[in-house]
């Protein structure tokens, strides 16, 4: 086993070995989007889903948690924060992961292997997913702010 | 090892067939995901999602429910096998990789019957009583 061995070759993607380049960048970002997601984003999902079906205590003490507690305390102020921070997180790797995913499609197709095209399209990726980030947010603390 | 032929010694340590089995898996909950994670994700602008009762009338309507059903199943199969292939690229040791593996099934397995669990229960709970207790 390679990983056995001392002194061994990283057998894979390992930071430090590699020259940082757009298409490197958006690979390593497809894996730890991907794995953000599904790690906080699906246990955030469960706990979400949890609180839905238990009934309208749980699912305020959810939101008053993650979201926003009218009479918030010490805590919930700081987890109010934090929720809002790992919310932003979490779209932003939705949509590093959905743009990122569709360029593998193409790449699965054959196509863009070319260097300039590559690039260019790796670099989109990373446009694209901080663009709809913001788009998004904007509108639901736009929606937040009006009523 | 014995001396073989290149191809002897190789042979039966391949994938025997299988080679795209897992990549195949990885694109097809891909798309199912594009589609259903796409809807949650619209849906979630598009809810008031404070009141508790408009997001269970949402989530108890039956295309919607199957729809949320469907995604958790693609959702956690999809996951799975991205997991595991860090935990195969990070994760060295013979024991500490099966222990890994073993632990990230439980999980997506697991995390997947909690959700269809809990929609099956906010679907089919009774409307005057309401669901209760998760």
């Amino acid at each position: 086993m390679a990983g056995n061995e001392p002194g061994a070759r990283p057998r894979s993607p390992h930071l430090q070995v590699y020259k940082w380049t757009p298409a490197m960048a958006v690979s390593i970002f497809h894996r730890i989007s991907g794995d953000g997601l599904a790690i906080v984003g699906a246990c955030l999902f469960l706990w979400w889903l949890g609180a839905l079906a238990a009934g309208p205590d749980a699912y305020a003490a959810f939101i008053a948690c993650v979201w926003h507690d009218p009479d918030a305390g010490a805590f919930h102020r700081v987890t109010n924060i934090l929720g809002k921070i790992v919310l932003i997180g979490l779209t932003w790797a939705f949509f590093q992961h959905l743009f990122s995913g569709l360029r593998h499609f193409v790449l699965d197709a054959g196509a863009g292997y070319e260097l300039k095209t590559n690039r260019l399209w790796s670099t989109l990726v990373f446009v694209g997913a901080l663009t709809a980030t913001a788009a998004t947010w904007l509108y639901i603390l736009q929606g937040t702010f009006n009523g | 090892m014995g001396n073989g032929t290149r191809l002897g010694r190789v042979r039966g340590l391949g994938s025997s067939h299988h080679g795209s089995h897992h990549w195949l898996q990885q694109r097809l909950t891909a798309l199912g995901n594009i589609l259903l994670v796409g809807f949650l994700f619209v849906s979630f602008l598009r809810l008031p999602m404070t009141d508790h009762g408009a997001v269970l009338r949402w989530a108890s309507n039956p295309s919607v429910a199957l729809a949320l059903i469907l995604m958790l199943v693609s959702v956690f199969w999809h996951l799975r096998l991205g997991l595991q292939v860090m935990i195969e690229d990070y994760v060295h040791g013979e024991a500490t990789r099966l222990f890994a593996l073993v632990i990230l099934n439980f999980y997506a397995i697991g995390g997947a019957a909690y959700g269809i669990f809990a929609i099956v229960r906010i679907a089919l709970a009774p409307a005057a009583l309401g669901p209760g207790g998760m």
